[in-house]
């Protein structure tokens, strides 16, 4: 089932692609700062989401950990941020998630899968404690100041890194990488069996995509000023870009894009007012998604776009 | 000196009752009904509420509530896993991809229940005084109502290891952890056995709750940080193992109890260094095979 979905052609042509971000490139330009300010949120949602199903997309590996990536981008740039200049905070924030992946993944990987999503479930806990409890006992200090940056440097970082990013995403799926990571989550024992190192992959793909948390945390934390361990290391930023990817569709490249832009953007107009109503709709639509549409929302279309078109349904 | 070891061990042993019991409740969710169960801190958090709530507003005995909570939370889970667990179990392709959605599943299931959980109680920090006064034992002191709570936990824990050793019904649950496909062939009703299951880990988790309320705070987030305990000890003893889940949850918090006594805030630190040790010298835990 999932050659017919490697040899599907695109649904996007590349020039669409080149428009919407052209379009996205300019809009500090025309648009209300408003509207900046949503939409670096929003690509930040989509840049977790995306970065997430990298790794746990293909080879079904949940990970429960991208607060925990996302957090260590936050501190490196509280902590680095008045002293060197912006680029680096960046690059070393991504360094600082692909260094804690790497760690991580290499206790956890070579193991079965199950233990992989227990021990990620707790490395934000863990995190959280671990530098509450430091700075109580060690700094004496809770919470630090993050140098702030003008929002339209914020929104073309953001933008770069997305871009970066989904270069990263289009060359590892259409290359060997991509294949081999496919085949280790339809059967990981055949796919070792092939002369994949499946331990050294896993753990690679899984560091990279931690790089772009690390690198989205670093400069999202300038436009908090003000950081602590709960506000660094929220668990919610670990189970929001699941849903928003299996919500989007998980094995497309797509999905996870339209679902993620999708809840950021509603969560921006109703986490303010009706924030637990709002935690529980996102669970509900959780539940009816994994009963009722197992493709996601891009599954459901191209389905029902195939059904209106007549074509015949094979497989998938 | 030996006045501290004593008070060290005796508060890592009322801890660690409590763990046991919510990992006994994992594991059988896990190790036989297939669901790794990610909600599961949801229903300790609605088994404490539903007795707060019992006690501060009607003024029922906590220790009555257990027979109150126990039955409202083992028929949450029992329907739950009738109706969503078993339509993602049939749809599944393989066990493997059951284990997949059906977590995923339970994430929503932790949002709507806590959610749900901070409409209906709101979302602030709440506690209740009940049995507060002290017991000296040795030399060391406590709370009476720790001591009571740690009775309950093994007494419970001990009748339901018998439940599953001695009893028909127990034997049928065991037969489906080993292989459910030739239970079901040597006419032990699967679905009823398994949705039985995922029940009676939501009532462990209940009565874990009912527990915790008697001698700690509670608040609606409060599920996760147990969720992660519980898997740490069921890793700790050995997944599927019900007397391994019992021993590494009095193991872990004894663990915790003498980090807490050197290093206060520092115990779910100390679990995570477990963790990780454990998973790179033997991940099959102490007990497992």
């Amino acid at each position: 089932m999932d050659i017919v979905r490697v040899i599907v052609k695109k649904p996007f042509e590349p020039g669409l692609l080149l428009l919407i971000l052209i379009l996205l490139a300019t809009s500090p330009l025309y648009a209300p700062e408003y509207a900046v300010v949503l939409l670096t949120s929003i690509i930040m949602y989509i840049i977790i989401t995306v970065s997430w199903t990298m790794f746990s997309g293909p080879t079904g590996y949940i990970s429960l950990a991208p607060a925990a990536f996302f957090g260590i981008g936050v501190y490196t740039s509280a902590l680095f941020g008045f002293v060197l200049p912006l680029p680096v905070v960046i690059g070393m924030g991504g360094l600082a998630g692909f260094c804690l992946a790497l760690i991580v993944g290499t206790l956890t990987l070579r193991l079965r899968g199950i233990y992989f999503v227990m021990f990620t479930l707790g490395l934000v806990e863990l995190l959280l404690h671990f530098i509450l409890w430091w700075e109580v006992n060690i700094t004496g200090t809770t919470g630090r100041v993050v140098p702030t940056v003008a929002n339209t440097t914020v929104y073309y970082i953001m933008l770069i890194i997305f871009a970066i990013l989904m270069l990263t995403t289009f060359f590892i799926r259409n290359s060997k990488f991509g294949l081999a990571l496919q085949s280790i989550g339809e059967f990981e024992e055949a796919a070792a069996h092939r002369g994949i190192n499946v331990n050294a992959l896993k753990t690679i793909i899984f560091a990279i995509s931690a790089l772009f948390m690390g690198a989205a945390g670093a400069i999202m934390a300038t436009r908090w000023t003000y950081i602590d361990p709960k506000i660094a290391f929220n668990p919610l930023l670990s189970f929001m870009p699941v849903l928003m990817a299996i919500f989007g569709g998980i094995r497309y490249l797509y999905g996870p894009i339209i679902g993620a832009a999708f809840f950021a953007y509603v969560e921006e107009f109703l986490i303010t007012r009706f924030p637990y109503h709002y935690m529980l709709i996102f669970g509900i639509i959780m539940v009816v998604a994994i009963l009722y549409m197992p493709d996601g929302l891009v599954g459901l279309i191209q389905k029902l776009w195939k059904r209106a078109s007549g074509e015949t349904y094979e497989g998938a | 000196m030996i006045v501290t070891i004593l008070d060290v061990v005796i508060a890592g042993l009322l801890m660690g009752g409590i763990y046991a019991l919510i990992a006994v409740g994992l594991s059988l969710q896990y190790g036989v009904a297939r669901v790794l169960n990610i909600a599961h801190g949801e229903f300790i958090m609605i088994g404490a509420f539903i007795t707060w709530s019992l006690f501060t507003i009607v003024g029922i005995n906590p220790l009555v509530s257990l027979a109150i909570c126990g039955p409202i939370v083992f028929t949450i889970g029992f329907i739950l896993y009738r109706t969503l667990f078993t339509r993602l179990r049939t749809s599944s392709a393989s066990p493997a991809a059951f284990e997949g959605s059906s977590m995923l599943a339970c994430f929503g299931l932790l949002f709507i229940i806590q959610n749900l959980a901070i409409l209906i109680w709101g979302a602030d920090i709440k506690g209740y005084s009940y049995l507060a006064f002290p017991v000296k034992i040795g030399g060391a002191v406590f709370a009476a109502n720790r001591l009571i709570t740690l009775g309950f936990a093994v007494a419970i824990g001990l009748v339901f290891y018998l439940f599953l050793a001695r009893t028909r019904l127990g034997k049928a649950i065991r037969a489906a952890a080993q292989d459910p496909a030739a239970a079901g062939l040597m006419g032990v009703n699967i679905k009823h056995v398994l949705a039985l299951c995922f029940g009676f880990g939501a009532l462990m988790a209940g009565f874990g709750g009912t527990l915790i309320s008697m001698s700690y705070n509670i608040q609606p987030t409060m599920g996760l940080e147990y969720t992660v305990i519980a898997f740490i000890v069921i890793v700790l003893g050995g997944l599927g193992s019900i007397p391994g889940s019992l021993l590494g949850g009095l193991l872990l918090g004894l663990v915790g109890s003498i980090v807490t006594y050197i290093q206060p805030g520092l115990s779910l630190v100390a679990y995570y260094v477990i963790f990780m040790l454990l998973l790179l010298a033997k991940p099959t835990g102490i007990l497992g095979k």
